[in-house]
This record gives C-alpha cells, sequence and structure tokens, in this order.
C-alpha cells in the first residue's frame, strides 16, 4: 500500500509540474501582455512601461519566470494580481471557500440525485428504469445556466425558500442556504451522468454469474442487491465521481455568474480575459491540486474497495 | 419417490414477439445418491434445464411440465421455500469459478454467507467448519486463505473453494455445470476426482452438465444425451461406449479424438448444431443424420425402451452398429 501511495503522490506532483509549465507557457506565448490594463489611463511612457514590467516580472525569460513563480508558490507568495492590484493569496482563500462549498453540496446532491435514479432504474425494469431515464435526459439537457434562471425564479422569486443571489457570509449555514439552488443547478447534468452510469453498472453486474450463484445459494434478494450487485457496480462510478468532481470546480463559473456568486470559477473568467498571469496561475494551480488529491482519494478508496487493484500491484 | 422427477419440462423463451421452445418434454428421474450425466453440444438445452432444476429459468421465460424435488414441486415452492431449498438440499457448481464468486469479498465470506446469512449460524461456528471443509478440498493453510481474495487464487484453488461451500450446507443434490471445463488439464481431473470422492462419500446425488463424454462416464451412473431441446437417449453409463444406439450419441463418441493411433482428421458431425429454437417436423437431428429416412423427417420419435436404453430414434433398433 505505501509504496503504491507514494508512487500516486509522486505521479501528482509530476502532475502539478507539468501542468502548471504549460499553462505558464501558454501565457508566455499568448499574444499581448496585461500592460494596457495595469497602465489604467496613465500616459505610456516607456519608463512607466519597463518599471511595471519589472514590478510584474514581465520582462524576464520564460524558465526564470516559471522558477520565480514556483518557488514563490513554496513561500506561500503567489504573486500580485495585476487585474485588481491585490495579494493572489488574498483574493482566492475567501473565493475558494465559497466555491468549495458550492461544489461540495452540488456533489452531494449529485450522489443522491444520481445513484438514487441510477440504482433504482437499474434494478428494475420497464416503468421505474423508464421513467427514471426520462427524468435523468431531460435534467441533463438543461446547461446549467439556464437551470439556474428556472430555479432562482421559481424557489427564490417565486416562493422565495432560497435567497436569490450571493454566496452567503462565510458561514456554514449560510453557505447551505445560498448555495442549493446553485448546486442544484450545476448537479443537474453531471447527475444525469452518474445515473446512466450506475445504471449501466447496475445492469451488468446484475447479469453477472456471480450473482446467479449467490441467488442458487438461497440469499435473500435484498442482500444480493446489496452485497453483491450495488456494492460491485458503484466502482466503477466512484472513478467517474472523481473526474465529475473537478469537472464541477471548472464548471461553477456559470452558475457563479448566474447567482452573483464570488468565486473561483467566475475569478478564472476574469483573469484570463485580463491576462492577469498571475492570478490564471494560481487558480490553475488550484485546479490541478484539486485533480490531483481527488484522483488520489479515488485510487486510495479503490485500494480498500476493490481487492483485485492490491493483488494486481503487489 | 425419487430425489428429482423431471415430467415434460419444457422451456419457452420469448424472443422479440414470439415465444419459441427452446426444451421439449425433456423427463427422468433422479435417485437418491445416484448421479446423472447430461451431454450433449452447446445449445442443447443441457444448462437451463440443469438450472431449472434449481428453479433458475431465464427472464421471459416459460417453464411447463412438472420438476419435482423429493416429491415437491419446485415451481410451486413460495419464496421462503425456495430460498430455503436452495440454501439446504440443492448446491450447484459452474463452469468458471472466476466469475461465479464475487470477486470483491474475501474467500471466507463466500465460503460462510449461506449458513450464516440462511441458516443461522454463528460467525465463529461458520468460520470452523470453513476451515474443515477447505482442509476436506485439499486447500493447504485454510486460515490464512479464508482472508483472501478471489483475484489470489488460482482457479483449480477457486473451484475447490466453489465446492466446499457447497459441503458447508450438505445438500442432498449437486448441480454441476462443466465444472472442469475453465480449468487446465491437469487441474481438471483432479477437481474432477475430488467432486466424485465427497459426492460418493456423503451420498449425494448429482447432476454433471458436461461435454466431455468420458469424464461424464467416468462419474456419473447414467448418461443422458441432450440434442436441440431433446433428450435423444438415456443410458446406463458403463453402456455409453458400446451399446449406444441413437447415431447423434454415436456421432458424439465417434468425434472424440482416439488414444489409439494416429488420426489425421477428427470426425466431425456435419452441419451445424441444431438450437431449441429451430422448428423441424421429424427427428430434429435427421438433417445431420446419416441413417434419416422419410420418416425421420415427417415423425417426431419418441424415448422408447430398447433393452436398457431409451432411445428418440425411430431406426434405433435396425442400426446395426459395429463396435470394435
Amino acid at each position: 500500500m505505501r509504496r503504491y501511495l507514494w508512487r500516486r503522490i509522486g505521479l501528482g506532483a509530476l502532475t502539478i509540474v507539468a501542468t502548471t509549465m504549460l499553462v505558464h507557457l501558454a501565457l508566455y506565448l499568448a499574444p499581448g501582455d496585461p500592460i494596457g490594463y495595469l497602465l489604467n489611463g496613465q500616459p505610456a511612457t516607456p519608463e512607466r512601461i519597463a518599471a511595471l514590467r519589472a514590478q510584474y516580472n514581465l520582462d524576464e525569460p520564460f524558465f526564470t519566470r516559471y522558477v520565480s513563480w514556483i518557488t514563490g508558490v513554496f513561500q506561500g507568495d503567489l504573486g500580485t494580481s495585476a487585474a485588481f492590484n491585490a495579494d493572489v493569496s488574498t483574493l482566492i482563500a475567501s473565493r475558494f471557500q465559497t466555491t468549495m462549498y458550492l461544489v461540495l453540496i452540488s456533489f452531494v446532491f449529485i450522489s443522491v440525485f444520481g445513484l438514487t435514479l441510477g440504482i433504482l432504474a437499474g434494478l428494475h425494469k420497464g416503468g421505474i428504469d423508464s421513467f427514471s431515464m426520462a427524468t435523468a435526459t431531460i435534467l441533463s439537457s438543461i446547461p446549467a445556466f439556464v437551470g439556474s434562471f428556472i430555479l432562482i425564479n421559481v424557489f427564490a422569486l417565486q416562493l422565495g425558500w432560497f435567497p436569490a443571489i450571493g454566496g452567503g457570509d462565510g458561514s456554514l449555514s449560510s453557505a447551505i442556504s445560498h448555495m442549493t439552488l446553485p448546486a442544484i443547478a450545476l448537479a443537474f447534468s453531471a447527475g444525469a451522468f452518474v445515473a446512466r452510469t450506475t445504471r449501466a453498472s447496475i445492469r451488468v453486474e446484475s447479469a453477472s454469474e456471480h450473482v446467479v450463484t449467490a441467488t442458487v445459494r438461497g440469499i435473500p434478494r435484498n442482500k444480493v442487491v446489496s452485497r453483491h450487485i450495488v456494492r460491485n457496480a458503484l466502482l466503477p462510478v466512484i472513478s467517474l465521481g472523481g473526474l465529475l468532481f473537478v469537472g464541477l470546480i471548472v464548471s461553477t463559473a456559470f452558475v457563479e455568474q448566474a447567482f452573483a456568486i464570488n468565486g473561483i470559477g467566475g475569478l478564472l473568467v476574469v483573469a484570463a480575459r485580463q491576462q492577469d498571469f498571475a492570478l490564471v496561475q494560481a487558480i490553475t494551480l488550484i485546479l490541478v491540486i484539486s485533480f490531483v488529491v481527488v484522483n488520489l482519494a479515488v485510487d486510495v478508496l479503490y485500494w480498500i474497495l476493490d481487492p483485485r487493484i492490491r493483488s494486481e500491484v503487489a | 419417490m425419487s430425489l428429482v422427477e423431471i415430467e415434460s419440462f419444457t422451456l419457452d423463451v420469448q424472443v422479440v414477439e414470439a415465444s419459441a421452445r427452446v426444451i421439449h418434454e425433456v423427463s427422468f428421474k433422479l435417485e437418491a445418491g445416484q448421479s446423472i450425466g447430461i451431454v450433449g453440444e452447446s445449445g442443447s438445452g443441457k444448462s437451463l434445464t440443469l438450472r431449472a432444476i434449481a428453479g433458475l429459468s431465464p427472464e421471459n421465460s416459460v417453464v411447463g411440465g412438472k420438476i419435482s424435488f423429493q416429491g415437491e414441486e419446485v415451481s410451486a415452492m413460495d419464496r421462503e421455500r425456495l430460498m430455503q431449498y436452495r440454501s439446504s438440499q440443492v448446491a450447484m457448481i459452474f463452469q468458471d469459478p472466476r466469475s461465479a464468486i464475487n470477486p470483491v469479498r474475501k474467500v471466507g465470506d463466500f465460503l460462510t454467507e449461506n449458513v450464516v446469512t440462511n441458516l443461522g449460524w454463528s460467525k465463529s461456528d461458520a468460520k470452523t467448519k470453513a476451515i474443515e471443509v477447505l482442509t476436506e478440498v485439499g486447500i493447504s493453510n485454510p486460515e490464512k486463505q479464508l482472508k483472501a481474495f478471489p483475484s489470489e487464487l488460482s482457479g483449480g484453488m477457486l473451484q475447490r473453494v466453489m465446492i466446499a461451500s457447497n459441503l458447508l450446507c450438505q445438500p442432498d443434490l449437486l448441480l454441476a455445470d462443466e465444472p472442469t471445463t475453465a480449468l487446465d488439464v491437469t487441474t481438471q481431473s483432479s477437481v474432477m476426482a475430488l467432486i466424485d470422492q465427497l459426492r460418493l462419500s456423503r451420498g449425494m446425488a448429482m447432476i454433471f452438465v458436461s461435454h466431455n463424454l468420458e469424464l461424464a462416464t467416468a462419474v456419473c451412473d447414467k448418461i443422458l444425451v441432450m440434442y436441440a431441446g431433446r433428450i435423444v437417449e438415456l443410458l446406463p453409463a458403463e453402456n455409453l461406449r458400446e451399446k449406444s444406439r441413437h447415431p447423434y450419441t454415436r456421432a458424439l463418441l465417434d468425434a472424440r479424438p482416439r488414444l489409439d493411433g494416429r488420426q489425421n482428421r477428427l470426425n466431425a458431425i456435419p452441419g451445424q448444431p441444431a438450437s431449441g429454437l429451430e422448428w423441424t417436423q421429424g427427428c430434429t437431428f435427421a438433417a445431420r443424420c446419416a441413417f434419416a429416412q422419410d420418416i425421420c423427417r415427417s415423425e417426431v420419435p419418441v424415448l422408447r425402451k430398447i433393452q436398457e436404453s431409451d432411445v428418440a430414434c425411430h431406426r434405433a433398433d435396425e442400426i446395426d452398429w459395429d463396435v470394435s
């Protein structure tokens, strides 16, 4: 287990370095720079431009820039945002928490809704199956931003159950009330995806021979379902869940816009548009780290849940 | 009263809109402690018949006729009785133990699941017994193996685990669905010897489904030959080689490789094996039979007694098989 874990961690670290370097390179190669924005209406004298370039490290070659950035990261310094003229770590910290709340709550909805529909549809044929899959199809075809407007209209404006906009004051209870609607909007398509995958996986597992074995040994149906069908069928869904989780962080951009939530997704859009190198880098770093961490968690879960992995590695 | 009595068992499966009969009027009896081998090509209905005895039939299928166990009709059992029947009276061994055992649960959980869940044994009792039966089926270091996962054991070992799991509940009937087909040849014989020995020592009856005629004659009292969902011949195992009368049985015997002397080509049965789905007017084997006459193509032959065999062939008593 330890060797397996270390190998995964090593691979993760490598992923982080390679990805941040790629993003760095992309920004370095992209035409234009944030000077125009930084000048902010001041006269564009060569001295002023040179001073700004030096201040934001824009005049150094690519590799030096990357090294000084990554050294900064290890010292907890993510640089200064050109667009906001503020410390990147401060900019990100509060927004990251907001986005994490949104993603986590959304993930709970996705799991509950996706797994329930998927398991029901997988175990029953006929009416329940058609109904569940129709629901999943309809929900998956609603884009997050459209879903957002419908939800705001019905549950915030008409019924007044939830606040329409904003991200709350940072406490968990206010986060839950503020994030429920955006989390649902975010959960639609991913939840439908989970439902479909779960259903397919349940079908495959139900038809497998070890289920026949359990049945022919007289194991009651409910135990066959829980021990032999659902337990096994969830394995592929777990790795899907890991991928979806990271995808959610990126997709928050739309929903944050619709609900006027100050989160990472919205910030990334602004940062990229204004070529705010430091900010884009920092957000990318966070996304990549989340990706690596979530995948590591999935690998560890697999290690625990699927003994076949263990004997393969050993 | 026989242990198992099958009377005019039929199975119809729903294919698209229509229903098609895949097993036609299968009847036979099995006495307690006796063993019957069901042989035939793929698609002849061997496994379907076997599974029906355990009350398993494919989805969208209709079972006809009567299958009784100790005089009790299996299809008339309610849920609870059926579970009790399956958990303590019949046991089944499958072709490929690797797919027949849940890969994500420990060997020990697999072994004891039935007795703990259904028969109410305590976990520690079940464990002690499990170690005993694992030793009995020739697995060394049984305590360690209980904690192993199926992927850590070889196919032969897993099949032994499968057999051991069936010994725990002391069933009266063992249903073996090609239990050695997926194993390699050397393992095959030791696993088969084990099944045979355990069966005899415990007085279990067995229905053994196989492609392997030699194996079936070696471990069974009677041989039942099926073709296209019908019984074509039922005879004492020791008679198979020299006294079988159905042209299909003969052709099967003839298709085996010979051990004495070199053979350039195996004698394959001409044509494709028919499945029970294929509707024919007369004998289903007529199209591939060297002895077919007009009557074979127009009338379905019924099983009739000729000496010690039951044969479904119009010409069974005319053909003079030269057995040498």
